[in-house]
């Protein structure tokens, strides 16, 4: 993220292409919900895709009112926190600019990262979480833990980017070590789903997962080149590091489960290049061409091991969250350390590029202090609303299906019979009509 | 009059069928089935994850014949959906009572 401290009038090519980007990203969570819908069983794929529409909904009123005051307003004081200027985007008019673009635009980008990283929780909880307790969590969660730490990351006053100066450029942080340690905290407060490391929980749409993992895949060219803020070459360079990454991300994770399980999988496929995509997503605004291939390479790798720790360590991170996400988002954090190349950065260098340690240590607190700070406040947020409500499904609808339980919807009417389905009444009629005559 | 019952290989429906048409049996009812027998499911792997699926998917035929010709009903529906592999499935008969056509409300053997 490079915001311009000295804002000299509206950009046009900039604003294009950052309008353009933000469409882009908002792709990203219905992208997301197919990803996740398809992964989880026919039985509770509605409530799955359910949890990332709500998402768009919640976050979006959320950030509007306090969420990106809080996270871009100047800082209230030591790099913590911004203040509320601008309280439900008050005084932000069309004419104002941060760097060459509208401000309103920047926060509706913006907007679109907070959106999908609270629908990417959800993927820890599959199955078994209950809709309006989801619902409350990710309006909390937007205020107490990714607004902090969007603003530690991605406001110029905040203090991982002003005092540490830690790199991040387009929120492995922000965004993926922050959903990966929260969907961790989450999937430990709901506990396993019934049946877990017992029963087959089988992916029920392998083509949805793929056609998710696609528009995820499309979206994350807004994610990442527009955060570049400016249709310039950095945001190309930007664009085909994204590129090569999730490329090398899905080579990586095919190798490796060909070599281990005798077959190169779609999910295998769909989940390296997304891991090959979150690695590169904090150091793609840094890094070269070779440096971009060697993280999604090690990004794809990696958590094709990384989604067992769970079966062993006995957490039910039911879409791997943490497998995927969190430990791509720690590889490519760190990694900028020793990939970065002042070609890119402006300033500075990685190991490899003849910048020291120096780096590498401050990317590995920012991780540190952003997992930590994520686990903890969401663990707290969870366990706080499981108290007031109940976060978890009773058991009897878990094993009836959410979609039915929690919807009164099934996802597929397949079959000659649909069911023995027959209509009923009209509930959306006048409030006081007991009227059950067939509409016109 | 005998009611046979084919479980089978599904990818085999096709040439059972042709089988009895070739031989004037006019009519078929097949559902798609899952079980095993001897011929034990198979193994899936999912992010490194092996599932073991028990249940095997199958097709279950049924056709009802007048007794004279239920041998060599039986007889092409084995010859036609024989692979020589474990999982070719079973085929068995029982008698049947009665059988009503719905659209002319025909009786016995003339229904079928």
């Amino acid at each position: 993220m490079l915001l311009a401290s000295s804002p000299s009038g509206l950009d046009t090519g900039d604003t294009a292409w950052l309008l353009a980007s933000t469409a882009l990203v908002l792709l990203m969570t219905p992208g997301l919900a197919l990803f996740y819908g398809g992964m989880v069983r026919s039985k509770s794929v509605l409530n799955m895709i359910m949890m990332s529409f709500v998402s768009i909904a919640v976050v979006t009123v959320v950030w509007l009112t306090v969420g990106y005051p809080l996270a871009f307003d100047r800082d209230a004081g030591a790099g913590l926190i911004g203040n509320l200027d601008h309280l439900g985007m008050a005084g932000i008019t069309p004419s104002s600019l941060t760097g060459h673009v509208p401000t309103l635009l920047f926060a509706a980008f913006q907007l679109t990262f907070a959106i999908i990283t609270a629908a990417l929780i959800s993927g820890a909880i599959a199955d078994r979480a209950r809709f309006g307790a989801w619902v409350l969590f990710t309006a909390v969660w937007t205020v107490l833990v990714y607004v902090p730490v969007a603003h530690w990351v991605f406001a110029p006053d905040g203090w991982i980017a002003a005092h540490l100066g830690a790199l991040d450029y387009a929120g492995g942080t922000v965004v993926e070590v922050n959903c990966g340690a929260s969907g961790l905290a989450l999937a430990l407060v709901l506990g396993p789903r019934v049946g877990f490391k017992k029963e087959a929980m089988r992916p029920h749409n392998l083509p949805l997962v793929l056609l998710g993992a696609g528009l995820l895949w499309f979206g994350w060219f807004g994610f990442n080149a527009g955060s570049a803020l400016g249709a310039n070459g950095i945001a190309a360079a930007v664009l085909l590091n994204t590129q090569v990454a999730g490329c090398a991300g899905l080579l990586g994770w095919l190798v490796v489960e060909k070599r281990r399980d005798g077959h190169a999988t779609t999910l295998g496929a769909a989940s390296g290049a997304v891991a090959g995509l979150v690695a590169i997503t904090p150091s793609c605004g840094s890094v070269d061409l070779p440096g971009a291939l060697a993280i999604g390479l090690a990004a794809g790798v990696v958590c094709s091991f990384a989604v067992s720790w769970k079966f062993r360590l006995g957490f039910d991170d039911s879409l791997d969250v943490v497998g995927v996400h969190f430990v791509a988002g720690v590889i490519g954090t760190v990694l900028i350390g020793v990939f970065a190349t002042a070609t890119m950065t402006g300033r500075v260098s990685g190991l490899l590029h003849g910048g020291g340690l120096g780096q590498t240590g401050k990317q590995a607190v920012a991780v540190v202090v952003v997992a930590a700070y994520a686990f903890a406040v969401t663990w707290g947020i969870g366990k706080a609303i499981d108290k007031l409500m109940g976060f978890r499904a009773s058991r009897d609808d878990e094993l009836t299906g959410l979609d039915l339980a929690v919807h009164a919807e099934t996802a597929y009417d397949h079959g000659v019979l649909s069911h023995g389905a027959t209509h009923l009444s009209v509930t959306a009629g006048l409030p006081h009509s007991s009227d059950k005559a067939p509409v016109a | 009059m005998k009611l046979i019952t084919a479980v089978i290989k599904p990818f085999r429906v096709d040439a059972v069928r042709e089988a009895l048409t070739g031989m004037g049996v006019h009519g078929l009812t097949v559902t798609e089935a899952s079980g095993y027998g001897r011929q034990r499911g198979h193994t899936e792997v999912y992010r490194g994850a092996e599932y073991r699926i028990d249940l095997v998917p199958k097709a279950r035929l049924e056709v009802v014949v007048e007794d004279t010709d239920a041998d060599a009903v039986m007889d092409a529906i084995v010859t036609a959906a024989r692979t020589g592999k474990i999982g070719d499935g079973k085929v068995w008969a029982v008698p049947v009572d009665t059988v009503v056509r719905v659209r002319t409300g025909e009786r016995g053997p003339d229904a079928v």
